[in-house]
């Protein structure tokens, strides 16, 4: 059984160098069963929760659950605002790894670190900027109210949120990729005679295809999960501004635990798909490239 | 082949490409941020301190600030056992143990929430018997040890009180630790290990005084990238923690309910400390990385 836990160094030196530079097989069982415990403890065990109280009721009620007319409008809501987010902040990401990729200028290091503000935010708060925005006591919000146009409480302001919550996804995994190919096949491009977005189209994207589908499912993933900046922009109201999260929320928060699982089994299966396709996107790299995540 | 100086010029798109970006990073990011701190610029110094300094508040700060720490020296040290045991070792299953690791990310915070609410609340799959194991356990704590306050420290239940907080917010923090270690794992030299068994060292000495400290740089980086998260969370939170003011109200939940009360001065206030917070954490995690790369280098 000790063939189950090997060694990465193994047909290194002799018999003290090999106990010296390797854990003892003991050592190597209890470290492994301690992590695998911790990861069954925290992730295994919730995912499994998700499905269990699901079907809890059966598989009738887990079905009927989707044909709530509140519950397909929170659907709707959620692939609408995605559709929205995630193109948006794709073309935002292509724009921004090109012009800091591909040329050098003053105050870059700066603007990378500005990308990335959005992770450091609280969901709450990045909810909250916008109110203090667009909200009735906000900046916008009296010209707003006199052009009888609603932003919080109202669907632009959820797409809004949830554009702000994923912004950096696909910028940040774009600039170091193109950073790391460098410029050499765009000037060749460029030597042969081919027009800039010939040049994107032909040269620069058939290389960071992968990178940019990796950015795309983690950026959608976020945007159809994303609850805090969402659940303070939205105003709750039932099959109008309810997402999908909101909507467990809401189901749940009303005891109605079979629908609100039934729900969030949905949301667990798009994790579940999103990290299959992200492992797929890392193993393909790491078969172009020897090794390391893209 | 023309030199990177040139650059700017061959290549097309740098105006179009930056003066996008700059308008787009200004309006979705930068205005709205500033909204934060010009709404409180126009609050009263005396006011602002009101605001972020009274009980509740404070109350709210020092469990968000606790909870997160302690989540994130949970993470660090399991995070640390999790990446040495992916990058080490091989045992069945490890590609599918090793795509999960990133689960926190990809799962919703409200699923997460309320799967894990499910699982420890008191007829929960392990609520059921952690839930009075944790009630006489801090019971006894507090027969023993009257002087401290246990009970309102560590919470009489799992769900719906402190270590329901703790819980959740291990969760989302998970994957920081095991991502920041593994690759700085797989970069470490044989040559270091098999060196120090030249020099004499046996397994405990050259981990504990060779490879340990090669990777504490990394190691912080992902603790503070785990509490600087945690610090921030609240959809995973909000179900289990059972939400009482002055015990078990995180940070970010007071905001929410500052707001639903229309005092936006004060939830905006609240907010700019907790931006300050996190501005200062993205520094610090920055700064670190740099400092973990450089050690790595030399």
């Amino acid at each position: 059984m000790s063939a189950v836990v090997t060694s990465l160094s193994a047909g290194s030196g002799g018999h003290v160098a090999r106990r010296a530079t390797q854990d003892p097989v003991w050592v190597r069982w209890l470290l492994t069963a301690i992590a695998l415990g911790f990861l069954a403890c925290f992730l295994l065990l919730p995912l499994a929760a998700v499905f269990a109280e699901a079907f809890r009721k059966g598989a009738a009620t887990y079905f009927a659950s989707f044909r709530d007319p509140d519950a397909l409008a929170a659907i709707r809501l959620t692939l609408f605002t995605a559709a929205v987010a995630v193109p948006a902040n794709v073309v935002f990401g292509v724009a921004a790894a090109w012009c800091i990729a591909k040329f050098n200028f003053p105050g870059k290091s700066v603007l990378i670190t500005l990308i990335d503000l959005p992770f450091a935010v609280s969901p709450v708060i990045s909810g909250l900027i916008y109110v203090l925005m667009f909200g009735a006591q906000g900046w916008f919000g009296p010209w707003l109210m006199e052009h009888d146009i609603k932003i919080i409480f109202a669907v632009p302001g959820i797409v809004l949120a949830t554009t702000f919550v994923t912004f950096p996804f696909v910028a940040r995994e774009l600039i170091p990729l193109m950073q790391a190919q460098g410029n050499d096949e765009e000037y060749a491009a460029v030597t042969l005679g081919a027009s800039g977005w010939q040049i994107f189209w032909r040269v620069t994207l058939p290389n960071i295809k992968w990178g940019l589908f990796y950015g795309i499912i983690l950026c959608n993933a976020r945007a159809m999960g994303e609850f805090g900046a969402v659940s303070v922009v939205s105003g709750h109201i039932r099959g109008e501004t309810n997402t999908m999260p909101l909507h467990i929320e809401i189901l749940y928060n009303e005891y109605n635990f079979a629908a609100a699982f039934a729900v969030a089994s949905l949301l667990a299966l798009l994790a579940l798909v999103t990290l299959v396709l992200k492992s797929v996107v890392e193993w393909r790299h790491a078969q172009a490239h020897g090794s390391g995540t893209p | 082949m023309p030199s990177s100086r040139s650059s700017r010029s061959v290549l097309p798109g740098f105006g179009l490409s930056l003066g996008f970006t700059l308008a787009y990073l200004g309006l979705i990011v930068l205005l709205p941020l500033a909204a934060a701190f010009i709404k409180t610029a126009g609050m009263s110094w005396s006011d602002f301190v009101a605001a972020t300094t009274s009980p509740r508040v404070l109350a709210s700060y020092r469990l968000s600030f606790g909870a997160s720490f302690a989540a994130a020296a949970v993470n660090a040290t399991f995070g640390l056992v999790v990446a040495w045991v992916l990058v080490r070792y091989s045992f069945p299953g490890k590609k599918i143990v090793d795509a999960l690791v990133d689960l926190p990310f990809a799962l919703p915070t409200a699923v997460a929430g309320i799967a894990l609410t499910a699982i420890y609340a008191k007829n929960g799959w392990v609520g059921s018997w952690l839930d009075p194991f944790w009630a006489s356990a801090v019971g006894r704590l507090d027969a023993a040890l009257p002087g401290v306050a246990w009970k309102e420290w560590l919470g009489v239940k799992i769900a719906f009180d402190r270590p329901g907080i703790f819980i959740a917010l291990t969760f989302i923090g998970l994957p920081f630790v095991v991502r920041t270690l593994q690759p700085v794992i797989e970069e470490l030299e044989p040559e270091l290990e098999e060196a120090a068994a030249t020099l004499g060292a046996n397994r405990w000495q050259t981990v504990t005084r060779v490879l340990l400290p090669e990777l504490f740089p990394a190691l912080l980086t992902g603790f503070a990238m785990a509490f600087a998260r945690a610090l921030g969370e609240y959809g995973s939170v909000v179900f289990i923690a059972g939400n009482q003011p002055l015990h078990s109200e995180i940070t970010p939940l007071l905001i929410i309910t500052k707001l639903e009360q229309y005092d936006y001065r004060g939830a905006t206030a609240i907010a700019v400390v907790m931006l300050v917070t996190s501005f200062v954490l993205l520094l610090l995690i920055n700064l670190l990385q740099k400092w973990s790369r450089r050690y790595h280098r030399v």
